[in-house]
């Protein structure tokens, strides 16, 4: 029944839309999707945050400072204490203070001076794509300005979430990435060639689904090496995610060969003398294309949650890089949150991207694919 | 056809907890040297005979062919190093604790994902619709370590003690109606943290399914031939929705388990989850590869009882 009726589609399709591309037709599907073209700035912006973080973040996120820990966030205003309006928006300094019933450190707004704020100041000197800038998009004079507030070391929590970005956003898109590769040449093999190595794959896929992801990856992660580098525990985890998230795309990918494989042009690539990997590389693959798309959309956002999980617990990537798992880690404990709840605003950014991806993925699955069956979220 | 399934991954968790280098007397050894005042050698020696004791120092191969043949004879998971206990003294209970939950919030979650879902498909692009969809994308956007820390704080922040399935007063009491009540007022924080996701997935799915099916020829035959609205929702289209969800029942306990295991981390909630992830940390290798092994097979038998659900309600499907 489906079958039929996407043949039919399939076909009015080709018939309507002769002589536009691929990319073409997807795009033109996709902008009806409003939910997907948010999803889509949301996930540009947030890239685009994260590459470029030194610039906007005001202060040096790396640098230490006692005095500054755990500064609530600044607000930013345009009325000052008095009530008069400023045209240039502008944030309270903070002053350390003893609160006088409980002995706490609480932090007062200085009232006396707005530190007003700049546009395109120069700052503290960071490198990026090889270059060295002093340029930041905003800061103040003098004093500090700390929109998000600091962590425990007293370190700008804005600036350390932009970055972290790069961390949690590469290693799923990475991930990802390396999963569809290995899914759709796995499933294409399976597919095509039949017989043992298909036995072989099936068998494969079989027992990595039958585990339960997550324990399996806590048992992966928790094997690598405490003493190797940072970046070594990133490419290494990048290398479990896709590990053992092919299956799922294999087993489409095979199913879809299967069906391919008899068909005419196939055959004809055959007898025209075309080797193997030209019919499966050149002709098979192409037309997985959808496919491959709706599961790089479904891992990325399930890959930045599982990062963020396995980094909150100590078990994935770990300090001095940052990720948004690793700076919540700064939240495990109660009194932590109670006290300074700002130390949580990493996990917007983590909710932010997930949703951001999930409405992409949507969209595109719906622009990308009018074949396939309506899938689970 | 499962018994070579199985075969396998009892072969790869053994390979897994035998990754990280070193093994628990390594643990132990430091621990000596620390805090015993041993020297180094003689810290290495007591370790050595340790590992003697345990049959550590066998090759790989035979420990574990020794570790299958004292499961599958004796129901014997080994040794738990960090209790100082059989593992399977420490295991069933807690694994008990994890599946129940994992359970209950499977169960919740798909009949209350189920009801949104038909309510929001029977009402599509309604204001209703709209509400539901948007939690439903929260709901699968948010870590449930985030959940549960915000309950933690919630809680605390009311006097309430997160953590924990009992009160201090019920925690060795016999078991009791009371001692039940004060489990539920417990239960249902992990329940609802690990739930919430799952019942916006299959509200998705529902929501989905029922759409589609809402426009087959069928429905709209029944619908011209005068029947109420509520019987052709209910009696028609729903029965045919639901098998995907039916299918995808093996899929949804690993994926409640996985949540489980985080939140009662979090939270620390004495089920599996903070077991295994000590386990982990401190080489205890047996325990935590009972664990994976024993979750492996609980997912294996729930698949194959999804598989047998499926045909006994839907006579078309055939397994050959």
């Amino acid at each position: 029944m489906t079958e039929k009726r996407t043949m039919r589609v399939a076909v009015n399709v080709v018939e309507a839309e002769r002589g536009k591309s691929y990319v073409q037709l997807v795009w033109r599907n996709f902008k009806k999707n409003r939910m997907g073209l948010l999803g889509g700035v949301i996930i540009v912006t947030l890239a685009f945050l994260s590459l470029f973080a030194p610039f906007f973040a005001p202060h040096d996120y790396y640098k230490l400072d006692a005095d500054k820990a755990y500064r609530p966030p600044q607000r930013i205003r345009f009325f000052d204490a008095e009530g008069k309006f400023h045209w240039r928006p502008f944030v309270y300094d903070l002053k350390l203070d003893i609160d006088p019933v409980t002995f706490s450190r609480i932090y007062r707004e200085d009232t006396s001076k707005p530190l007003y704020i700049r546009f395109f100041v120069r700052g503290w000197e960071y490198q990026i794509f090889g270059f060295r800038s002093t340029l930041h998009l905003f800061g103040v004079e003098e004093g500090s300005i700390h929109l998000l507030g600091t962590d425990r070391l007293g370190r700008d929590l804005l600036g350390r979430i932009l970055h972290g970005g790069r961390v949690s956003l590469t290693i799923a898109l990475f991930g990802a990435v390396v999963t569809v590769i290995l899914g759709s040449i796995l499933g294409a093999l399976s597919g095509y060639y039949g017989g043992f190595v298909d036995m072989l794959v099936q068998r494969a896929v079989e027992v990595l689904q039958s585990f339960p992801q997550l324990p399996l990856w806590m048992a992966l992660t928790a094997a690598l090496p405490r003493t190797w580098s940072s970046l070594q525990v990133f490419v290494c985890m990048v290398v479990i995610f896709s590990f053992l998230n092919w299956p799922m795309l294999a087993r489409e990918i095979r199913g879809k060969v299967l069906s391919l494989r008899e068909q005419d042009f196939i055959v004809a690539v055959k007898e025209m003398g075309g080797s193997n990997s030209r019919a499966i590389f050149r002709h098979l693959l192409p037309n997985c294309l959808s496919h491959m798309i709706v599961v790089l959309t479904i891992s990325i956002p399930e890959l930045i949650l599982m990062e963020s999980v396995l980094s909150f617990l100590g078990l994935g990537i770990q300090p001095p890089m940052i990720s948004w798992g690793v700076l919540l880690q700064g939240a495990q404990r109660i009194e932590v949150i109670g006290l300074y709840p700002w130390v949580m605003f990493p996990c917007a950014f983590i909710i932010l991207a997930v949703l951001g991806f999930n409405f992409l993925g949507d969209g595109l699955r719906d622009a990308a694919d009018p074949y396939s069956v309506r899938r689970s979220y | 056809m499962s018994i070579p399934t199985l075969f396998v991954i009892s072969v790869v968790v053994f390979v897994v907890i035998q990754l990280p280098p070193g093994d628990y007397m390594t643990t132990v050894q430091l621990q000596l040297q620390s805090l015993g005042g041993l020297t180094e050698a003689e810290a290495a020696k007591v370790a050595q005979e340790l590992r003697k004791v345990y049959g550590l120092d066998k090759p790989l191969y035979v420990q574990y062919l020794v570790w299958m043949k004292n499961i599958i004879t004796r129901g014997d998971f080994g040794f738990s190093f960090q209790y100082r206990k059989p593992v399977a003294d420490v295991i069933w209970e807690r694994l008990g604790w994890t599946i129940l939950i994992a359970s209950l919030c499977h169960l919740i979650s798909t009949l209350v994902g189920i009801m949104i879902g038909i309510f929001s498909a029977t009402h599509q692009y309604r204001i209703g619709d709209y509400v539901a969809t948007f939690f439903a994308f929260i709901g699968l956007s948010t870590p449930s370590f985030f959940l549960a820390l915000v309950a933690m704080y919630i809680l605390a922040s009311r006097g309430i003690q997160p953590g924990g399935l009992f009160s201090q007063y019920y925690l060795f009491a016999p078991w009791s109606w009371g001692k039940f009540v004060d489990l539920l007022k417990h239960i249902w924080i992990p329940v609802v943290i690990v739930g919430l996701a799952g019942t916006a997935r299959n509200m998705r799915v529902m929501r989905g399914n029922l759409l589609d099916i809402l426009n087959q020829p069928y429905v709209l035959t029944a619908r011209s031939k005068g029947l109420p609205e509520r019987t052709v929702v209910f009696k028609h289209a729903v029965v045919n929705a639901l098998h995907p969800i039916i299918m995808y029942q093996g899929m949804v306990l690993p994926f409640m388990i996985s949540g489980e295991i985080v939140a009662s981390t979090v939270l620390n909630i004495p089920t599996a989850g903070p077991m295994f992830y000590s386990a982990l940390v401190s080489q205890d290798m047996y325990l935590a590869g009972s664990f994976l092994l024993l979750v492996a097979v609980f997912l294996v038998a729930g698949n194959l009882l999804a598989d047998i659900l499926l045909a006994w309600i839907d006579p078309r499907v055939r397994y050959d």
